[in-house]
């Protein structure tokens, strides 16, 4: 079943899906870029968002790649590269594809695949996170003309938005950082255990560490290029540094 | 900016509405047939009560989760970044991280055009180098797979997401010093004491989000408050 699940026809499917992303995401890139220049936006400063976003997107799109290989045992490589590369996300694919697997009869993704119970999936992968795209399309214009209309009422001083944005940020790391707090340190039974996962905290700290000494150059030495691999670089320092704790302890 | 600028973002603005929905649509259409199509390359096609059975289990969690992301995210992105943004996915481990990246790289404010502007080239990009990375990856899947699946390397590998939570922590938790704290003690608290909800984290950021936002805001009109008034 498995070499039928990499045969070409199913290569061909998720082929074209995703020359039609690439194509999509090139002339919306395009069209910004020309309506950055045409507002007089220095095109150094459009080049750098471009730089910065694609050292940035690297590491996290190896570990994505290494959710289709950990899915392609099961499902090949043509449909969870089509999922992961159309809405998908690594933390929903994964499962989604079980619980699929379960609900078509399967004790899992492991289980005996059929042609049946992998179109299914498939299905149901798509489905169950096609909602967001569906509200933007229906509701996105409307809902970004209100936006619009609430900031244009704003005259004078700073806006709340840009401090809301922080926020907001602050609040979705705070949520991860707590989890690694909580996967670390547990209350069962009413005592506190350690379970030994330190790995996500000290990844953590390390990158936190390795960030603080590429501002300190680009802030403080003024070394501004820098910038643009501020985050990529301060993620293998942390990302190597759970390798060394991993072969150490 | 003179009426010429505005007439042009006006018409801007426009069209990417337009193209935003159409797009979507054709992809939504597309992601829909792809299972059919492959089901039917197969010989077979999906099994619907199967399907329903599965809708009901994962739609109570992501329908509500990906309309609230609709809602929290598109202020951040902007039209062009949102319309992009969720047609490729994988928006909180990095389409927002890398927006905002790019946004404090280029200096801009959320809710201007220049944000609007940056937020599209910045996820237009990272959407072209992720498929361009896994079709590479795809491409040299036997000879890569040994180096990626080596035990010694998983640490580095599960541990991706944490690693860029780091990184963005230091810049942010600079920037909002005052309001770290408190959220940040909640959702410790909260995750020790009911370990179970850990695999509910992306959920449990919308609390972690209003907490700082809250916070923020009562900081934001203090601040206004005694600030010196500007006379007339």
């Amino acid at each position: 079943m498995l070499a039928q699940l990499n045969g070409w026809p199913l290569y061909l499917i998720s082929g074209t899906v995703i020359l039609f992303v690439i194509a999509f995401s090139i002339f919306f890139m395009v069209r910004a870029w020309r309506a950055g220049v045409a507002i007089g936006m220095d095109k150094q400063k459009l080049r750098r968002a471009v730089t910065a976003s694609a050292t940035f997107s690297l590491l996290p799109s190896i570990s994505i790649l290494l959710g289709v290989i950990a899915l392609a045992g099961s499902l090949g490589v043509p449909l969870p590269w089509l999922r992961l590369s159309v809405v998908g996300a690594l933390h929903y694919e994964t499962s989604v594809a079980d619980i699929a697997a379960k609900s078509a009869g399967l004790s899992g993704l492991d289980g005996n695949m059929t042609a049946e119970v992998f179109a299914t999936i498939g299905l149901l992968m798509a489905v169950g996170i096609i909602w967001g795209v569906l509200c933007m399309a229906l509701f996105g214009k409307g809902y970004c003309s209100r936006l619009q209309r609430t900031s244009a009422k704003k005259t004078g001083g700073k806006s709340f938005g840009d401090s809301a944005m922080t926020a907001m940020f602050i609040g979705l790391i705070t949520a991860y950082l707590g989890s690694y707090v909580g996967t670390l340190v547990q209350l069962k039974g009413g005592t506190l255990t350690v379970t030994g996962n330190y790995l996500p905290l000290v990844t953590l700290g390390f990158a936190a560490a390795a960030m603080a000494v590429f501002t300190y150059f680009s802030e403080k030495k003024k070394v501004t290029w820098l910038d643009n691999f501020s985050i990529a670089g301060s993620m293998l320092v942390g990302m190597a540094a759970a390798v060394v704790v991993g072969i150490i302890w | 900016m003179t009426q010429n600028n505005e007439k042009y973002l006006e018409k801007y603005m426009a069209r990417t509405h337009l193209f935003g929905r159409v797009g979507s649509l054709i992809g939504i259409l597309l992601m829909l047939a792809a299972p059919f199509a492959m089901g039917l390359s197969l010989g077979a096609l999906p099994n619907l009560s199967a399907f329903a059975k599965g809708l009901l289990q994962i739609g109570i969690i992501y329908i509500p989760s990906c309309i609230v992301e609709f809602l929290v995210y598109t202020p951040m992105l902007g039209a062009g970044g949102s319309y992009l943004a969720f047609l490729t996915g994988n928006l909180i481990n990095m389409k927002i991280p890398c927006a905002l990246n790019a946004r404090d790289i280029v200096g801009t404010e959320a809710g201007t055009t220049e944000n609007e502007i940056v937020s599209t080239l910045s996820i237009a990009t990272s959407s072209l180098v992720t498929t361009a990375v896994i079709a590479l990856g795809v491409l040299l899947l036997i000879p890569l797979q040994p180096v990626l699946s080596a035990p010694v390397l998983q640490p580095a590998f599960n541990n991706v997401v944490p690693a860029l939570f780091g990184a963005m922590a230091y810049k942010y938790f600079r920037r909002g010093k005052q309001i770290v704290a408190i959220p940040l003690i909640v959702m410790s608290v909260l995750f020790v004491c009911v370990p179970s909800l850990i695999s509910s984290v992306g959920f449990l950021m919308l609390l972690s989000g209003a907490i700082a936002i809250a916070h923020a805001w009562v900081l934001f009109r203090k601040a206004k408050d005694n600030a010196p008034v500007e006379e007339e």
